[in-house]
């Protein structure tokens, strides 16, 4: 009895209480935009519609129609692409940045102040720079990651806990071993939480990325379909780039528990 | 002849303008067990830290193995309050530091890993993290790294303080076991009297302000020590008038 209580419970916990507000807001949408002949905003089952256009073709059979697949393929390689390029760079420069006293003084105030400014505001340079179209995308959405995984290296490998130092000390650690043996292992947690963030940063950014006149992915779709008010297709494109990003964060939350499963805050 | 295993010689330590030791002397026999006690802030631990090379002596030599210290080494094992386990490596991994750190061949580190993971009974926990132990087996492990990496001296800051009486009792136990089998030489600070009377061969009384060594008591009771003896009572008496002198008392 109790037992089917408890999960039960755990049910109502896990999809019932998060589905609620969501639920709300769909209905509220659909009240809202019901009877409207020509609604600014389309509604939900217009919106429903138009997802399997994209998806599968048959509807339409406009420029969006079967266009799903591409379009998330594309910004999902982008995506990738970019944030691996981004974890290469900061990696090893929040490495640096943290353990030596030179690569601090040289860099950090540099990307102190560069980190504020925001990835918009890089658009119109990086398309002087980069030219249009993929190459500007892919800077644009790897400048967005960086930082997170930076400044989560930095501090990752700055906050190791001084006993352990001596610990490795009396055990006959030799000072160049430190840094693989005690520091990158210490430090894995910060720089998993640098990733992780860096990669939702790299979803967020992926529009603005998209931009840039590249003919594919699920920024640029939206962007098109902004010039033609065709609003149930950005509604889509948000939709797809939402559950994408949860997709991709749940999918590193995984792997982050395996790696990571001698944490008492990561071990699920 | 007994074969000297640490000597300090006239030290002093200061941090800034406060004098944390004051001309601390001290000599220790291989296979001794000598406890350091006295009130918090009397620079036990400072000492013990000297000894294994975390901190330099301001003035003063420290020698253990006829060698000056110049500085931590594997053959002074170190063993913390708070443990100081690498979080990310299982019990074996983390006894298997020190031989890994010194390169030994993974066939024989794997080896002396299973026999030290037995010593201290942690057969069956082995293959946990750290946060998966309870504190006394954190304790073990801590301990169980010092010896397989081949330790001559072992160093221990108030090891069992943080653990409840029943644990603190079976791991009194189980060092003085491991110490009667070995034959290491281990300097154990504490600030409970009846622990350093029930594990050590001597004594070492120290007080603050400035730190220093005050008395050096011999404790011959035969082990294993019966806490409720006459005998060792006595000695609890005596050794409570040297840490707490009557006149210091009526100042309070
Ligand atoms: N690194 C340090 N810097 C400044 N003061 C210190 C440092 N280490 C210890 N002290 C001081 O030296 C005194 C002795 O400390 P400690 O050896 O830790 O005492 P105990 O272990 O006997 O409690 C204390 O008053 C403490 O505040
Ligand atoms: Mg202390």
């Amino acid at each position: 009895m109790s037992l089917v209580l408890t999960q039960s419970n755990r049910l109502a916990r896990q999809v019932a209480l998060p589905a609620c507000l969501p639920l709300i807001l769909v209905v509220a949408w659909w009240l809202g935009t019901r009877n409207q002949t020509y609604s600014l905003i389309p509604s939900p089952w217009e919106v429903a519609v138009e997802m399997v256009d994209l998806a599968i073709g048959g509807i339409n059979d406009d420029a969006f129609s079967q266009m799903l697949i591409t379009n998330l393929v594309a910004s999902t390689g982008r995506v990738y692409g970019a944030f691996l390029l981004a974890a290469v760079l900061a990696l090893p420069l929040g490495m640096m940045i943290g353990r030596l006293a030179t690569a601090r003084d040289m860099l950090d105030p540099m990307f102190q102040v560069l980190r504020p400014v925001p990835v918009t505001a890089w658009l119109p340079l990086s398309m002087i720079v980069f030219g249009l179209g993929p190459k500007s995308a892919f800077f644009l959405v790897a400048l967005g990651a960086f930082y997170p995984i930076l400044v989560n290296t930095i501090f990752g490998v700055r906050s190791v806990e001084p006993r352990l130092f001596e610990a490795a000390q009396m055990l006959g650690t030799k000072p160049a071993a430190m840094f693989p043996r005690v520091v990158l292992p210490a430090a894995l947690p910060g720089i998993f939480t640098g990733l992780r963030l860096g990669l939702g940063f790299s979803w967020v950014v992926i529009v603005v990325g998209e931009m840039t006149g590249v003919p594919t992915g699920l920024g640029a779709m939206i962007m098109d379909a902004r010039q033609l008010s065709r609003t149930e297709v950005v509604i889509d494109g948000m939709i797809l780039i939402g559950a994408a990003g949860y997709i991709s964060d749940r999918a590193v939350m995984l792997l982050g528990r395996r790696l990571l499963r001698w944490s008492p805050q990561h071990a699920g | 002849m007994p074969v000297e295993m640490i000597r300090v010689e006239a030290v002093n330590k200061t941090f800034g303008a406060f004098q944390a030791l004051e001309g601390a002397e001290l000599r220790v026999e291989e296979g001794e067990f000598i406890c350091l006690i006295g009130p918090s802030g009397c620079g036990k631990s400072t000492l013990l830290r000297i000894l294994a090379g975390f901190e330099q002596p301001t003035s003063g030599y420290v020698f253990v193995g006829g060698r000056e210290v110049a500085g931590p080494g594997p053959d002074r094992g170190m063993v913390f309050q708070d443990y100081g386990l690498f979080p990310w490596l299982t019990v074996r991994r983390n006894i298997g530091f020190g031989p890994a750190a010194r390169g030994l061949p993974k066939a024989q580190i794997a080896e002396t890993v299973e026999r030290f993971v037995d010593m201290v009974g942690l057969s069956k926990f082995a293959d946990r993290f750290p946060h998966q132990l309870s504190g006394g087996m954190k304790q073990r492990v801590a301990i169980a790294r010092v010896l397989d990496n081949d330790a001559r001296v072992v160093l221990m800051d108030e090891p069992f303080g943080a653990l409840d009486a029943m644990t603190r009792e079976r791991l009194q136990d189980e060092l003085l076991e491991i110490w009667a089998r070995t034959k290491l030489t281990v300097i154990f600070v504490t600030h409970a009297i009846e622990e350093a009377i029930l594990l050590s061969d001597r004594v070492v009384a120290m007080a603050a302000g400035p730190g220093r060594i005050v008395a050096d008591t011999r404790i011959d009771l035969p082990r294993p020590r019966d806490v409720s003896s006459v005998e060792f009572n006595a000695l609890r008496r005596s050794l409570n008038l040297q840490l707490h002198p009557p006149e210091t008392l009526d100042a309070h």
